[in-house]
């Protein structure tokens, strides 16, 4: 093994059904008012829809606007935020070697044009030929750009400068933590010095929750905290965009730029879901963990999203842990491939105001801890996939 | 021994490529693409899989041989994919039956819900008047689809369960460029001594009536549908889009010293990567050719060598206009005065475009022109475009001394890659 250099968090760009910016997440959780989330719109599911943001602000020139689907928007606007709060927006030289790491899932359906192909379909005499000669007129080019996942990386080289290499890592929860995982280990072992890593997520749309209703159980007719949707659970979709910027040590130094957290250990790992398994994996992991925390002052933000048996599973061993524990997912909902970056976002809040946010529900347990300087971050997702991360201030 | 360790002139620990599995509508395994490829075959038919009526294109390089009807893109996906690493892994006699030593790299179309499904899901729904969404919701509880049916890491997870690769499978998509940012994945890992071996593949099962149509309405496919083997045509002046196909590459990467402690062949040394994003445009390159400049600088560099050391170029070649004018750009750019000896070829002129497996599946037959000393051809060769004044190995394969060449792989959004190959140190 070469020698590993130090990882800091140099940027975080957030975007929640709370608020633009990791302020106004912050404020809201430190708060404590109550969950923001939509049970009209798409009824009888629940989600979080994103509030209107301005787009030109981070999107200058209407033409990029008009080629991208709310998805990719919400991606660039908070990778936008991320370079800002960074300090490195505008700056061409950093631009041209920063690399991108992006989580994401497919994207976007046109509802409409599926809608009335599926309608038509049901008189055609000849359905082959039909859906062909539908899908030719109705299929508008920009929308097939919005469906490739990579574009997100591509709309955020062409609007915000970002040259370096660029990879996109696909699907689910465990591709928002890896994306950070291999982001920390190409700069820990010198192959970058700066990444941009993050994702978006939007799932205000009713393609997502038929994906979702073939697959899991997304969140229906009453609203609850994650810890306590019942024996099957729900999961609430929502509208996000997180991302953050990752760095050496040395290179963040050299430009003047501050840290809000090294990235200390990060584990990932898989099994096949079998009875105990997911508690199994988490217990591995902890191990890995525990030698690196000082109990007095770690806390625990925990990114489940309220499916069972995954989310019950993940809370025993946290019960066992025995370190305060905050969810995210009751306020801000869940961004499937941006979880993981979005918690990490948070957990540089609480550890800059060196405190945990409000609990809500039953597994939000203990008091924050005083001076909290280090955050364990969860991410089991909802499928497969488990894992932990250490961040810590840097002092 | 610490101080025992083989490193490159960059000082980076040497990656030895130790087996290789493809599978493209040429046929199956390596032999048979390798026969084919260089007798200047093609494989690309008209499509039979769905009807073609209406299309503006109605060719394809499809890999019918593994494809059963009613196969969703995810599985005939994995299929081919399985395939490929099964070759690969058993080439390569690394591991155990059921365990890989290192992690896997999955370069994977995005998958989503089909036609197929969204149909008759609304049967079911039997909606009275307009079929909504909402009315697909309703039914779906009743639908039954295993988790993961349309879920973009299904084929991974699959394949780790299978081949017992170790860690979180990642899977990823980086456009046409996607099986080389695989194979680049792989190396950055064991460089950075996290594994001694990786498995990396690219597979790309996905055509389907509405992924030829999104393609054409970009107006990036060839429309010269007759005689389909003739249509994709690298570098000609008559040249009018690509076609879209499917395949599958894997590749085992493995620590040199670590391949040959166990005495394991080498096929191939991956010597180094390159990458460079593209602020121009989502499907085009940047007029002055700088991004693809720099992927193939990048590469070079990382690989710790010169223009003058590469013999071969395989070439990303798609066959759009706007592609291969492009290309001729880089190469000539980089290689200067050199660019018009270096013999340059596509393989695409005869599979097609392999999409997300493409980086992958030209990154073997790469490795098989140094392994064979032999270049494949570009075929259908016959109208020469004076823009491009390239040696582009027309229409015959050619016996030469090829010791390093590069595959480039070049993305829709920008994404370009770079990957640079040479024949085992003697």
């Amino acid at each position: 093994m070469t020698e590993r250099r130090e990882v800091w968090i140099t940027g975080v760009g957030l975007l929640t059904c709370l608020g633009e910016g990791l302020e106004a997440t912050w404020s809201h959780l430190e708060r404590g008012d109550p969950p923001v989330y939509d049970d009209q719109g798409f009824a009888p599911y629940i989600v979080h829809p994103l509030p209107p943001i301005n787009l030109d602000k981070q999107i200058p020139k209407k033409s990029d606007q008009r080629q991208m689907e709310p998805w990719q928007r919400f991606g660039v606007y908070a990778a936008g935020l991320a370079l800002s709060d960074a300090g490195i927006v505008g700056n061409a030289e950093l631009l041209d070697r920063t690399d991108m790491i992006i989580a994401a899932g497919g994207g976007e359906r046109d509802v409409e044009a599926d809608s009335a192909i599926l309608t038509g379909l049901r008189k055609a005499a000849n359905p082959g030929a039909f859906l062909n000669e539908r899908l030719m007129s109705d299929l508008r080019p920009t929308l097939f750009l919005a469906q490739l996942p990579n574009l997100l990386a591509g709309n955020i080289s062409i609007v915000h400068g970002v040259l370096g290499s660029s990879r996109t890592f696909l699907g689910e929860e465990a591709a928002g933590l890896d994306a950070v995982r291999i982001a920390q280990a190409r700069i820990a072992a010198g192959q970058s010095e700066l990444t941009l890593v993050g994702g978006a997520y939007n799932g205000t749309r009713w393609d997502v929750l038929l994906m979702f209703e073939l697959s899991a159980a997304p969140l229906k007719d009453k609203f609850a905290p994650v810890w306590d949707r019942g024996p099957h659970g729900g999961i609430a979709l929502a509208g996000m965009g997180a991302f953050v910027v990752l760095e050496s040590s040395a290179h963040a130094r050299a430009r003047g730029a501050g840290p809000y957290a090294r990235i200390s250990c990060i584990c990932s790992d898989r099994n096949l879901r079998r009875e105990g398994e997911i508690e199994a994996t988490l217990r591995r992991q902890w191990t890995t963990i525990a030698a690196k925390i000082d109990r007095a002052h770690v806390a625990i933000i925990s990114g489940a999203a309220g499916l069972e048996p995954a989310t019950a599973a993940e809370l025993r061993v946290l019960k066992e842990i025995g370190l305060p524990v905050r969810n995210t997912g009751t306020y801000i909902g869940h961004g499937v491939d941006t979880q993981f970056v979005a918690n990490l976002g948070i957990a540089c809040a609480a550890l800059e105001h060196g405190k945990l946010f409000a609990p809500t529900g039953t597994g939000d347990l203990g008091e924050s801890p005083p001076a909290l300087s280090q955050i364990i971050v969860t991410n089991v997702g909802n499928w497969r996939g488990e894992g932990l991360a250490l961040i810590e201030r840097v002092d | 021994m610490a101080n025992a360790v083989t490193r490159d002139q960059a000082g980076h620990r040497v990656i030895a490529v130790t087996g290789m599995g493809v599978i493209t509508s040429l046929g199956v395994g390596k032999t048979d693409n390798w026969a084919k490829l260089t007798a200047g075959h093609s494989g690309i038919r008209r499509i039979s899989r769905f009807p073609s009526d209406g299309l503006r294109t109605t060719i394809a390089g499809a890999v019918d041989a593994e494809y059963q009807d009613g196969m969703t893109p995810a599985e005939h996906t994995e299929r081919m994919a399985r395939l490929a690493c099964e070759e690969a892994i058993a080439q390569s006699g690394l591991g155990t039956k059921g365990h890989f030593p290192g992690p896997l790299f999955l370069a994977s179309p995005p998958l989503e819900i089909e036609w197929p499904a969204r149909i008759k899901l609304a049967e079911i729904a039997a909606a009275n008047a307009d079929t909504r969404y909402s009315d697909l919701l309703r039914v779906a509880p009743k639908f039954g689809s295993a988790h993961g049916a349309f879920n973009c890491v299904i084929i991974g997870e699959n394949l780790a369960d299978n081949f017992g690769t170790e860690g979180s499978p990642i899977s990823l998509n980086t456009a046409c460029a996607s099986g080389a940012s695989a194979i680049q994945l792989g190396l950055e890992a064991i460089r950075r001594g996290e594994c001694d071996a990786a498995l990396a593949l690219g597979a790309d099962g996905s055509l389907t009536a509405e992924s030829l149509i999104r393609f054409s309405l970009l107006s990036a496919l060839s429309t010269q549908n007759d005689p389909p083997e003739r249509a994709s045509k690298p570098f000609s002046k008559n040249r009018d889009g690509f076609v879209l196909a499917e395949g599958a590459a894997a590749v085992v990467l493995e620590d040199f010293d670590h391949a040959r402690a166990r005495g394991a062949r080498v096929v191939g040394i991956l010597e180094g990567c390159g990458e460079k994003s593209d602020s121009f445009h989502r499907t085009r390159s940047s007029p002055d050719g700088k991004p693809i400049i720099a992927c193939m600088r990048n590469a070079l560099a990382d690989a710790g060598v010169g223009p003058e050391d590469v013999d071969y170029i395989n070439a990303h070649g798609t066959s759009t206009p706007e592609n291969d004018k492009m290309e001729h750009i880089g190469v000539s750019t980089v290689f200067g005065e050199r660019a018009r000896a270096i013999p340059i070829s596509s393989n695409k002129s005869m599979i097609g475009h392999t999409i997300t497996a493409a980086g992958a599946v030209e990154a073997v037959f790469t490795l098989l022109t140094l392994e064979h000393q032999r270049i494949p051809p570009t075929i259908n060769y016959n109208v020469a475009d004076p823009a491009i004044p390239l040696d582009v190995v027309p229409n015959v394969a050619r016996d030469a001394r090829v010791n390093r060449a590069i595959s480039n792989s070049f993305g829709f959004g920008g994404q370009n890659v770079c990957l640079v190959m040479a024949r085992e140190p003697a």
